[in-house]
């Protein structure tokens, strides 16, 4: 090998299959677009005394589209006149997905902000006509903090449990026919969930025998298989290294699963079983069936009366029709909508918390 | 302390496939025990029935009969779980516990076992097992923290550490420099040197300069053909298996003329 290295011959910067650069719209081109688009259509729109925001908003999106295409298409290539279209795309779709979400949460505080205070959640309805313009949703949240615990209490050990099973132990038929019910569960209109445990409760207690732990246990029956499968999943990204690990230390199974694998999804479960809530402390009909939907007063003994519940509580308000029934329902959906939110901050917090640190 | 490993006429099946058929091998006690052999030759699979962790996989099981001085690990009475704390075991890839610190990691097997100990007797155990795995100077500041924040190397030999604080008499070590950069396999092979004063060590690599090195014995597997289950080609003192190797197969393969 020569010492020496020969310089290759420099590529020649002006031929075109030598040239690695090519054209580049500015860095703020698509912004500064965007805002100049916006305010030409809305200025278009103005002058034709037509302006509205839906039509605003798709012009905009439209306009700007094609500007953009056919700039990036002229000065940086097709390939990259393609990314800014599909860019342009998958943004338009994130905020088509977006504003309902918005105009719901807009909508829920507008109306809901009437009644919402201190006085709205600490009286309950005892003694209140439908008509007054008093009485609160304190009896309500009592109710659905009180079924939904109870709920959470039922189907998170038996679905953590059925979890722990289909993982680490089912094999072969049991599993698929365990895994196939679970998922016709799933599946469970919740009215029918609502009319089963009635009818246990008819067949156990007698007729007439409504209270808050046949309302617990219809949402429990809605709430396992979300537990199961969410646990499964977490369960699964336990990587199998880690079990084996514990087994060469000679650790029998089942230690190996209370202290190695559900401590390390510990994170993922809890996020799991606080969706799992979430989607059930917003059900309604199968409390109106089971729980009563003409509780007025505080009760915190779930096995005695009817429990009123938030989305139990909306519904009945909006029925009777009144303005102040109005008002008092949007303000329940307000608490039911925080109360959801909550839930997911704790999740992320509670989720955090427990998360593996490499740090 | 260190003990003696009997196989004889042992076939391991994954369910009706036998992946490894009639082994037979004396592993002596203080000295370590290299297995080479082509990727899928049954190696490994041979070494996790040693310490009965095969059967953790669904479907395998072994046939014949493995000696742990003069227990059969096999016998009746014979429970994995006390097999698998006298045989211990290191795997390719550093597998410390996440939710656990360094120092807890260490001392998994007592704690995980639900084992009561002073404060200064876990201490002592800690710092003794790192010491032994050559960690201690690296991470006696930092015992608390994660044992996910190490580098591979050192969260190797963490998982060498936490195999030896059980105090077994074998340590099984399949492929254990495999995910690990020169310098940090130096630092294992320093370490194996150094173990096998106490322990049966018992290494599956696919280095065979990694074998020559650290080994004082080394056994050869191989495939008679794709499909065909693994088998013992031929085993002996390092030095004759990779200077005049009895079978022509052995000869093949250290020379590189295949695998």
């Amino acid at each position: 090998m020569s010492m020496t290295t020969t310089q290759p011959p420099a590529p020649d910067a002006g031929s075109p299959e030598n040239d690695l650069r090519s054209g580049a719209l500015p860095h703020r081109f698509p912004l500064v677009l965007l805002v100049a688009c916006g305010m030409v259509v809305a200025g278009v729109l103005a002058a034709f005394s037509s302006f509205g925001i839906v039509l605003w908003a798709l012009l905009t999106a439209v306009s700007y589209v094609v500007i953009v295409v056919t700039a990036s298409a002229r000065i940086e290539g097709g390939r990259k006149a393609k990314d800014r279209l599909v860019t342009s795309l998958v943004y338009s779709a994130f905020l088509l997905a977006m504003a309902p979400l918005v105009s719901l949460l807009y909508t829920v505080v507008g109306y809901g902000l009437a009644r919402f205070d201190g006085y709205f959640l600490t009286v309950s309805m005892n003694g209140v006509l439908p008509s007054m313009d008093a009485g609160g949703v304190y009896h309500a949240i009592v109710g659905t903090l009180a079924i939904t615990g109870m709920a959470t209490l039922i189907s998170v050990p038996i679905g953590v449990l059925t979890a722990v099973y289909l993982v680490e132990y089912a094999q072969g038929r049991l599993k698929k026919v365990i895994t196939f019910f679970v998922d016709v569960m799933t599946g469970i209109p919740s009215i029918v969930a609502g009319l089963f445990v009635v009818a246990l409760w008819m067949m156990l207690f007698g007729p007439g025998n409504t209270n808050g732990a046949a309302g617990a246990i219809s949402l429990a029956v809605l709430m396992i298989p979300v537990v199961v499968r969410s646990s499964e999943e977490m369960l699964r990204l336990v990587p199998r290294d880690l079990r084996e690990a514990s087994y060469a230390l000679g650790v029998p199974k089942w230690r190996t699963i209370t202290k190695v694998v559900l401590p390390t999804s510990a994170a993922g479960l809890t996020t799991g079983i606080m969706l799992a809530i979430a989607r059930v402390i917003g059900e309604t009909a199968p409390l109106v069936l089971t729980a009563g939907s003409s509780a007025v007063s505080i009760n915190w003994n779930l096995f005695d009366g009817q429990m009123m519940s938030l989305p139990v509580f909306i519904y009945s308000q909006f029925r009777m029709g009144g303005a102040v029934n109005y008002e008092r329902a949007w303000a329940a959906a307000l608490t039911l909508v925080l109360t959801v939110m909550l839930l997911f901050v704790l999740a992320r917090v509670i989720g955090r918390l427990f998360a593996p640190k490499t740090r | 302390m260190a003990k003696r490993i009997d196989v004889s006429g042992l076939h391991v099946y994954y369910g009706d496939f036998l992946a490894v058929e009639d082994v037979s091998m004396t592993i002596e006690p203080r000295s370590v025990t290299a297995f080479i052999g082509s990727s899928g030759c049954g190696k490994s699979t041979f070494l996790r029935t040693l310490n009965r962790m095969h059967e953790v996989t669904p479907g395998a099981r072994a046939e014949g009969k493995v000696l742990l001085d003069d227990l059969d690990i096999y016998g009746r009475e014979v429970d994995p779980v006390m097999v698998r704390s006298e045989i211990g075991m290191v795997f390719q890839k550093a597998n410390p516990f996440p939710t656990m610190s360094i120092y807890d990691n260490v001392i998994a097997g007592a704690r995980l076992n639900n084992k009561r100990m002073s404060k200064s007797e876990a201490d002592g155990l800690v710092e003794e097992s790192l010491r032994g795995a050559n960690l201690w100077e690296e991470v006696k500041d930092r015992l608390h923290k994660p044992g996910s924040g190490l580098s591979g190397g050192q969260q190797q030999r963490l998982c060498i550490a936490r195999a030896t604080a059980v105090k077994p008499s074998v340590l099984l070590m399949d492929e254990p420099c495999s995910a690990l950069d020169p310098i940090s396999t130096l630092a294992i092979e320093d370490l194996i040197h150094k173990l096998k004063e106490d322990y049966t060590i018992v290494i599956v690599t696919h280095n065979m300069q990694q074998a020559a090195r650290v080994s004082d014995r080394t056994a050869f597997f191989n495939l008679s053909a794709p499909g065909k289950p693994g088998k013992l080609i031929e085993m002996g003192e390092t030095n004759q298996i990779f200077t005049r190797p009895e079978k022509k197969e052995t000869e093949n393969y250290i020379t590189g003329r295949f695998g």
